[in-house]
């Protein structure tokens, strides 16, 4: 059993923050209110090495694991999720690669998104395929050297901005799940085009955008793992961005925590600052040890990952349990912030906003409790 | 174009907490930073590095735990650390600090440029760069907020109060550098974990080194600390009150005159 980081996580921890107070922090509140991605934020994260982490220095990457992925991700989260979120889903589409990709996809490919500033995502979602994956409808048919692909994604995140994607279609449509094959397509190949930009609640700035596939023709080289393998790549892709969330959720409740913390002890009311209130300081009490639990279950989920041994239950847990936290630890914190909390002058109402989506992407909450009860009944 | 960078470990506070009893600083639970000043000091001769070429090596003088502020160099993008860590260092001031780095100076050999911080948050002397130089015998600018090489010699701004200083000098040169001349880089991820899994810290000890051991060390330190105390802060202000800035003038020398200040 040991809970302690090493010297050099230590270090990159205090790198993230002091990234994020440099470069995130005063840009968190005008993003919200624009939605624009953070293209140049992005840049620095690829300048500093933390879209390179968990892809090997043979790669060009930054090295790393799923731990310093956690920690920077938390890191960004504390100051604004949008930018969190979009470091968060760009570490999808490199692991897919490193785990399921050939040779020469992980040389094409790793050094790009790891210090090439090369943005990603990842499209699995249809209108009519949210937490049921199985009712993909797009599909990839065969065609000499290459796949016709046909058909829309929805509510992807980073889409729009994405250089490189790795779309999940059915090669076979009459396999069912068994003929679903993942695909990298890149920016810019004919037939693919952006669809609808969504107007979000929160995370506004991390654009989540429709995308249209018209016999878009990707070239079979493309083809991720074999034919027939995209609903286990999928899943473990999914396995691995649950910590992700879980990361993003974290931030964000040990983000609206420290806002909290700051203000009790500024904000003076009936003669005495806020800490000197016993009700609000029980709130404070829930707050971090929910935020506890939090923090340890997702390096736990990430740690039995890095190990190599069955996460699915754990990364379930920790994603569950850290959405849910980040939204009880938001609305708290809004609630002692009173008025200030509900107006944009302040970031709580935002930091609220934020936190619901981690109760719903990459996977609802409810979900998830269909995935651990699954794992526990077995 | 080979720097050295002269750095100190400090602990982070600008509110350096003192044992009334012993004078001495209380670090326990502070965590520790490379001084401020030092970074922009590693900065500029990583910048130097960039435009011209070279090595950039940071040394610092200090226990152990001192190497925390090493890896950071490394991980900013010093190529080479060297820890002077010896129980007969303990408790030099300034004076016996740079006759120690001199000495390790002089043992890593030829140099273009030697960077140290300005001065330390905790000691405030801005004494050890200067020191250096003339154990060195080398010329020295302080307060560099800009620093270039030109055809074999350096060009500062220097900082002044009345206005800045445009100097050149020969090399090699000790610079000090002060906040305004750059911002410090936040280190790569992969640097980090290389600093700290893979690269090596030398450590040099009194045998490495050519040092007259009276020049060192508390015993031979010229400046003892007698006794270190927080000052108190009384605040008492008063606002003189007066119709036209004439008649408060006038109060005021009044004031100050019947306390016999003026």
């Amino acid at each position: 059993m040991n809970f302690d980081f090493s010297d050099a996580q230590k270090m990159i921890r205090q790198t993230a923050q002091e990234f994020t107070e440099r470069y995130v922090a005063p840009l968190a509140a005008e993003l919200d209110q624009t939605g624009e991605f953070p293209r140049e934020t992005f840049g620095r994260m690829a300048a500093h090495g933390f879209t390179g982490i968990g892809i090997p220095e043979e790669y060009g990457g930054s090295g790393g694991s799923d731990i310093e992925k956690v920690i920077v991700v938390s890191e960004l989260a504390k100051k604004c999720g949008a930018t969190a979120a979009t470091l968060s889903i760009h570490m999808i589409f490199p692991a897919v690669i490193l785990k399921f990709g050939s040779e020469e996809q992980k040389k094409k490919y790793l050094p790009a998104m790891a210090d090439g500033g090369k943005i990603s995502a990842f499209a699995l979602t249809e209108p009519n395929a949210g937490s049921d994956a199985a009712a993909v409808k797009t599909t990839a048919l065969k065609d000499g050297d290459h796949y016709i692909l046909n058909g829309t994604k929805c509510f992807i995140t980073g889409g729009g901005q994405a250089d490189h994607l790795v779309v999940f279609a059915l090669t076979d449509p009459s396999k069912g799940l068994k003929g679903l094959s993942a695909l990298v397509v890149d920016k810019g190949m004919p037939g693919f085009s952006i669809g609808k930009i969504e107007d979000k609640m929160g995370i506004r700035a991390s654009e989540t955008v429709e995308l249209i596939f018209d016999n878009c023709r990707v070239p079979a080289e493309n083809l991720v793992g074999k034919e027939g393998a995209g609903f286990k790549i999928a899943m473990t892709a999914l396995d691995g961005a649950r910590i992700g969330v879980a990361a993003q959720a974290l931030g964000i409740a040990e983000g609206a925590l420290e806002e909290t913390v700051k203000y009790m002890k500024e904000r003076v009311q009936f003669g005495k600052p806020l800490t000197a209130l016993q009700g609000l300081n029980w709130y404070v009490a829930e707050m971090a040890t929910k935020i506890e639990c939090a923090r340890w279950m997702t390096y736990r989920a990430a740690t039995l990952k890095i190990k190599g041994e069955p996460y699915t239950k754990e990364a379930a847990m920790a994603k569950y349990n850290a959405s849910e936290t980040a939204l009880f630890v938001t609305n708290l914190a809004l609630q002692i912030h009173g008025g200030y909390g509900y107006m944009k002058d302040y970031p709580l109402e935002r930091m609220m906003r934020d936190a619901k989506i981690t109760q719903i992407y990459e996977g609802t909450s409810e979900i998830h409790k269909v995935v651990i009860a699954r794992e526990v009944l077995k | 174009m080979n720097s050295i960078v002269c750095i100190k470990q400090v602990p982070n506070t600008n509110e350096v907490r003192i044992n009334q009893e012993t004078g001495t600083l209380i670090r326990d639970g502070v965590p520790s930073i490379i001084n401020p000043d030092d970074k922009n000091a590693i900065e500029g001769a990583l910048k130097i590095k960039e435009e011209l070429g070279g090595t950039v090596t940071v040394i610092t003088m200090g226990p152990e735990q001192a190497k925390a502020a090493l890896r950071e160099a490394m991980a900013m993008g010093a190529d080479r650390a060297i820890l002077l860590s010896d129980r007969a260092f303990a408790g030099s001031d300034t004076w016996a600090t740079a006759t120690i780095l001199a000495a390790a100076l002089e043992k890593i050999g030829e140099t273009d440029l030697i960077f140290c911080g300005r001065q330390a948050i905790d000691g405030d002397t801005a004494q050890v760069g200067p020191e250096l130089a003339e154990f060195l015998d080398i010329p020295q600018v302080t307060y560099a907020k800009e620093v270039s090489v030109e055809k074999g010699r350096v060009r500062v701004t220097r900082y002044g109060e009345f206005g800045d200083y445009i100097m050149e000098a020969r090399m090699p040169v000790m610079l000090t550098a002060i906040r305004e001349l750059n911002e410090p880089r936040l280190p790569h991820v992969r640097n980090i974990i290389g600093a700290w899994e893979k690269k090596e810290i030398e450590v040099w000890t009194m045998e490495d080194l050519t040092i007259d051991p009276t020049q060192i060390g508390l015993k031979g330190s010229p400046t003892n600390v007698f006794r270190s105390f927080v000052p108190v802060r009384e605040k008492q202000s008063e606002i003189i009150q007066g119709n036209t800035p004439r008649e408060k003038a006038a109060l005021l020398l009044d004031r100050l005159s019947s306390q016999k200040l003026v």
